[in-house]
Order: C-alpha cells, then structure tokens, then sequence
C-alpha cells in the first residue's frame, strides 16, 4: 500500500486535531494539579501516626492503583450518573476520573519523596528549635519536593499518554481528533502514523526536559 | 443488597450456549493470556536491550537508547493501532496474522522498554568495582556479565519488575481497542447486552485484582528466596 | 617482570598520568605512595589494564597490554589484584568467590579449584568461614578472602590498591599480617599504600607519585633514611604522615 499524506493540511489540524490537542492538555494539566494536591493530603494522611486516618487513605491508594485505568474510566462514567442523577458527557467525566486516579499515583511519589529525607535531618531542626511544622516547611519539603521531582515528571508524561484512554468512553481527545481526520478522509493508516509521531514529539521533549532536570539535581546532591 | 444486586446474572445464557459466567472466566484466560506472552517478549527483549545500553559500543547503545524511546513515548493505545491497522496494510503478508499476535507484541515491545530502563538502571547501580573485579580475575567481558553483574542487577530489580509484570496486567485491557475479548472487552459487551453494568464490572475488576494480587505475592516469594545472607533484610 | 613505559593517560582534559616510567623485578615488593588525586590507584590500574593509556607501553611478563593482539583475560588471570573496597561478589559465597574464576578462566575442574581454594583460604586464616557469604563477614575477612581469590588464580605477580584503607583501624593489622606474609615468600608485588611503617619494612623500593608524575623511584632504605635527599614534595608528604 501506498502512504499519502497529501490530506494532512492546515485544515484538517484546524478542525479536527487542535479541539483534541487542547482537550488532552487541558485534561493532562487539571489532572496533575488536582491530583498533586490531592496526593499530598493523602500521602500526609497516610504517613500519621493516626489509623483511623492512615487506613483510609492506604485503602483509597492501593485499590485505584490495582485497577486498570480503562476499568476505572468505565467505572467513573457508570456511577457519577448515577450518583447525581443526571449525565454530565464524556468530557467532564474524564476530568474527574483522571483527577482522582492520578491523586492515587501522586500520591505514592509524594511520601516516596518525604520518606527519603533522612531522619537526621528532623533530628537537626529539632534541634536548632525549629517546630514540627517550620521543620516540614524549611527542612522536609523542600528536599522532599527536589528528590522527587524527576519522578513526578515521568508520571506526569505517563498521565499525558494515559488521557487517550479516554477512548473507551468516547470523548474528543488529540486522539480522536486525528482518528475522525483518518475517517473523513479516508486515510487512518496515515493518521495513526502522525498521531504516533505527534504524541512521540511531545513526550520526547517533556522526558528529556526531565531526564536534564534529574542530572541538575543530582549534582546539587 | 438482594433487590440492588443481581448476581444470578452471571448464570443467564448469552444466547450462544454458554452462561456469562463462563464467558467472564474464558475473557480472565484472554486476559493472562495476552499478560503472560507480552511479559515473556518484554522481559526477553527488554533485558538484552537494557543490555547493550550498558556495553562500550555507541552503535549498540545508539540502538538501545532509541528502541526505549520510541517504546517509551508513544501511548500503547496507539502502539496497539499502529500493529493492528497499520503494520498489516503495509507489509501485506502480515494480514494473516491473528490479532492476538499483533497485540502481544505491541504489549511486549512497550513494556520491553520500560524494562531496559530497569535493567540499565539496576546495572548502573552497581559499583565499578565489581566490574574490574570480574576483570581482573581473568573474565571476560560476557562472563563478567552473566555470573557476576546480572544476577546482581536482577535481584536490585526484582521490586520494580514486580510492578511492572503487575502493571502489564493491567495495561492488558488496552487490548480491548482492538475487540480481543479479553475481561475489559468482556465488561463493554456483557455490560450492554444484560444492562447489569455494575455486576459486571465488579466481577472484571474484581478477576484484575485477584490476578495482579497473585503476581505480587510470587514476586515476594521469589525476591525473599533470592535475598543474600548478610545483606539488609537478608537471613543470617 | 613490569615495564612500564613513559606512560600518559587523561580524563578530558585533564591529565591522570604523565609519562611515568618505572619497572618491577621477580621476587621484588614495591610500594606506591603519594597524596591523593596523584594517579598512583590509576597507574596500578593500567598494569593490568583495567585502565587503558593514551600513550607509552606497559610490559607485563614479555606481554605487551597495548597491542591488540593481545589477549587481555588471560593475562590479567595472571595478575593478581586486590581492591581497596574488597569487590567480592555478594551473591555468591566465600566458596564460589573462590572457584568462579579458577573454572571459568583456567578451565579448572570443580575438585582442582576448591582444592586449591580452601588452601589458599587456610592461608588466610579464614578456612572456617567457607560457607559464609561475604555480607556475613567482617571488612578485614572480607580483604583476606579477597587476597586468597587472587592467589587462588597462582598469579605471577600481586596488585594491592589501597588494601587496608577501606577498614577500621583495628582490622588493619591481620591484613597487612598476611600481605607481610606473602612478601615475605618472595611474591613479587607492587602496593598502593598510605602505610609507611608496611612500606619500610617490607618493601624493596618506594615510587612516590604527585600530579600524575612519578616524582622519586628509590630504594626503601634510602627513601626512609635520608630524609635530606628527599624531593620538596616527598619531604612535605613523608613530614606530614609521620607527625600523625
């Protein structure tokens, strides 16, 4: 078989691969901060000492991360309806999902992250009077955030990656955008092969981004 | 609970001879099916290319590095596509193929790269010095490599393999993209068809979980058989 | 038994060897001191080519280490080395440390080599501690165990970078003990070492390195006892050694 990209114009980027790009990112972006935040509580929560806080967040984290994310997705899309009583489209059910799952993830990188800031070191700003929260503030977190930095980074281009999942429930994604092109185009053999390119450039570029970031942080070890 | 749930669901007939049931427990065989064959072609190519990324030779390391990222970084939902629709219908005599095959080796190539960054990493982690050791002794570079590096690496990657033999489970489902009817197809399908999305999903999830469960305790069993005496954590 | 021939390696830019030149005799013990960062773990290292040159040619027993004929395993089987950090391999125990290489490289069979190993662990004191794997060992074991893999491969000639420098001051001695020992016997060796009370009573000959230079290469008696004869740097580095 022949290969013509000769379809594959300003246009067909216009209308239909620019609304998924701007979806995907919207989503890889509200997904990441909102699971950030999240997974900090819970992995604050599961560092204390208190079961009863402890167990639950322990509960939440494991069981979303031994579920395939297309499970979850489906999951998601069944019950918010469900819940709520009225359907809210593929779009701002992806939003959610991906909040709450990836909260599951960041969770795990966060307390990685304060687990490796020796012990010593608390031991240091107790020791120079500093209270239990300046000692998180000014010694734990800053070197908890630095030591977990590159692997926060390569999650996050998993999660990027990750949002085409959102097939299974249909949404328009960079994905579906270029499978719709190939459809009206006839041409989905040429389509996958940018789409597979495109998402190659975008995620080659964060990981090396990432990968000089860890070797700047290593040398400041 | 009764009234809500409606288990018996699983012993109505899919009207092709046989129960949902056992449709369920034949898509849970697709299922580690497509892990195990995509597990054994990651683990057999993902270790030789973590290899030769390690090796003295910029043409091998050029190849190495390249095959990783483009494993790497491209979502497997397209990795799938690109091996079911693509591939076939430029290399036409690929078109016998079954898509079982074809979604195997996306799976396997995917994760293969996943698995030479543990590799690489495992082995870097290692000091120099054991490296000179082997060769000071007389070994070669290879024997260096097979009696004295590797077993070390593997037993430092042994956590993070464990994760991604779990995680390999799980990605399994992407497969359903493709209409293998694996357990994530199986809950699409059944979930229309009996309109008991909830049983059904349960039942799916709950078989995901058991499996990766499973693989997590012979990952523990086999890392505590493995552990060295006198090491941390090791027997005495 | 070791030529080494105005031998010139860098890093980059920067030069780790500049044109040393020296040899090492049979039967002969020579002692390699000097501040750290002056190359002589390098140089030690290129003797068996763990490290490679840029320039000049290093002999070991008619064997030239540069030519690319040359079979490299095979020599270095005849060279024993021992590591500052021990560098046994963790996974196999005192045993298999022992026969791994004597099967591997000189084609030994399982019977030859353990034989062979177990004398040579006797030799180290350490026979009972066969079973044992080095993460159940103390440092000072570990070393001897590791002298004994060495001398297991009957070398012609023994490297000891730094050998006691990774351990606590008290396991010190009973690995210098048995380094004395084997000099003492007429192994032929050469010794990277801040031990100046070893190198002057157990060597022949001290080379004293600075800046990747070899600075002085003299008798042992002479290093020691003339103080006034002494180069700038090897005065400053022997006053400060010996004030401690």
């Amino acid at each position: 078989m022949n290969l013509n990209f000769s379809f594959f114009t300003h246009d067909v980027i216009a209308n239909f691969i620019f609304k998924g790009l701007l979806f995907s990112i919207q989503l890889s972006l509200v997904a990441m901060t909102g699971g950030a935040l999240l997974g900090t509580l819970l992995a604050l929560l599961r560092l204390s000492s208190k079961r009863w806080l402890s167990i639950p967040a322990k509960l939440y984290v494991n069981t979303l991360r031994s579920i395939p994310l297309v499970m979850v997705i489906l999951w998601f899309y069944l019950l918010i309806p469900m819940l709520i009583k009225r359907s809210i489209g593929a779009e701002l059910s992806a939003f959610i999902t991906f909040t709450i799952f990836e909260a599951a993830y960041y969770s795990e990188i966060m307390r990685a992250g304060i687990l490796s800031v020796a012990p010593g070191q608390v031991n240091a700003g107790y020791a120079l009077g500093l209270t239990y929260w300046q000692c998180m503030k000014y010694v734990v977190l800053p070197q908890a955030i630095r030591n977990m930095l590159p692997v926060f980074a390569t999650q996050t281009i998993i999660l990027f990656q990750d949002t085409s999942l959102v097939y299974a429930i249909g949404a328009y994604d960079l994905l579906k955008g270029f499978e719709i092109a190939g459809k009206n185009y006839n041409r989905p053999v040429e389509t996958y092969l940018i789409a597979a390119l495109v998402y190659f450039i975008i995620c080659f570029f964060f990981s090396s981004l990432a990968k000089s970031l860890q070797k700047k942080i290593q040398i400041i070890r | 609970m009764s009234s809500f749930f409606q288990w018996k669901i699983f012993l109505q007939d899919t009207g092709g001879g046989q129960t949902y049931l056992q449709w369920l427990i034949s898509a849970w065989g697709w299922t580690l099916a497509v892990s195990f064959c995509s597990w054994a072609i990651a683990i057999i190519v993902g270790v030789f290319i973590g290899i030769i990324r390690t090796l003295p030779n910029k043409f091998l390391l050029f190849i190495g590095n390249t095959w990783t990222e483009v494993f790497r970084n491209i979502p497997l939902i397209i990795q799938i596509f690109i091996w079911y629709h693509v591939i076939p219908s430029i290399f036409l005599s690929l078109r016998q193929v079954p898509p079982f095959i074809l979604v195997v080796i996306a799976l396997g190539f995917f994760t293969s790269a996943r698995i030479s960054e543990l590799v690489k990493a495992g082995m870097e982690s290692l000091s120099k010095g054991q490296l000179q050791a082997g060769l000071a002794l007389g070994l070669t570079r290879s024997q260096t490599y097979r009696y004295i590096l590797l077993p070390l690496a593997f037993r430092i990657i042994i956590p993070p393999l464990t994760s991604e033999s779990m995680n390999i489970i799980k990605n399994s489902s992407v497969a359903f993209a493709v209409s293998i009817s694996e357990l994530t197809m199986f809950a699409l399908q059944a979930g229309e068809e009996t309109s008991r999305n909830i049983e059904i999903f349960f039942a799916t999830t709950f078989l995901y979980f058991v499996s990766a469960f499973a693989v997590n305790r012979l990952a523990l069993y086999i890392e505590n058989r493995l552990k060295l005496p006198g090491a941390i954590g090791g027997a005495r | 038994m070791i030529e080494i021939k105005n031998v010139s390696k860098w890093y980059g830019d920067f030069q780790v060897l500049n044109d040393c030149t020296s040899s090492i005799n049979k039967g002969e013990v020579v002692v390699v001191c000097g501040p750290s960062g002056s190359g002589k773990s390098t140089l030690i290292k290129t003797v068996n080519a763990l490290e490679t040159i840029q320039k000049g040619e290093i002999i070991v027993n008619g064997t030239s280490l540069t030519d690319p004929a040359t079979n490299l395993s095979k020599l270095r089987s005849t060279v024993g080395m021992v590591f500052q950090n021990f560098e046994l391999f963790p996974h196999l125990n005192v045993t298999e440390n022992l026969i791994l290489a004597q099967m591997k490289v000189l084609n030994r069979t399982q019977n030859e080599a353990l034989s062979r190993g177990l004398k040579m662990l006797e030799r180290v004191g350490l026979k009972d501690h066969k079973n044992k794997f080095p993460g159940q060992l103390s440092g000072g074991q570990q070393q001897r165990v590791a002298i004994a893999r060495a001398l297991s491969m009957d070398p012609i000639i023994m490297l000891f970078d730094e050998p006691t420098s990774a351990l606590d001051p008290e396991m010190v001695g009973e690995v210098l003990d048995v380094i004395v020992k084997l000099a003492k016997e007429g192994m032929t060796m050469m010794c990277v070492t801040h031990e100046m009370g070893f190198a002057k009573n157990v060597s022949h000959r001290v080379i004293f390195m600075d800046e990747g230079k070899i600075v002085e290469d003299t008798k042992t008696d002479e290093f020691f006892g003339d103080l006034g004869a002494r180069t700038p740097r090897a005065k400053d580095f022997l006053s400060k050694i010996i004030r401690h």
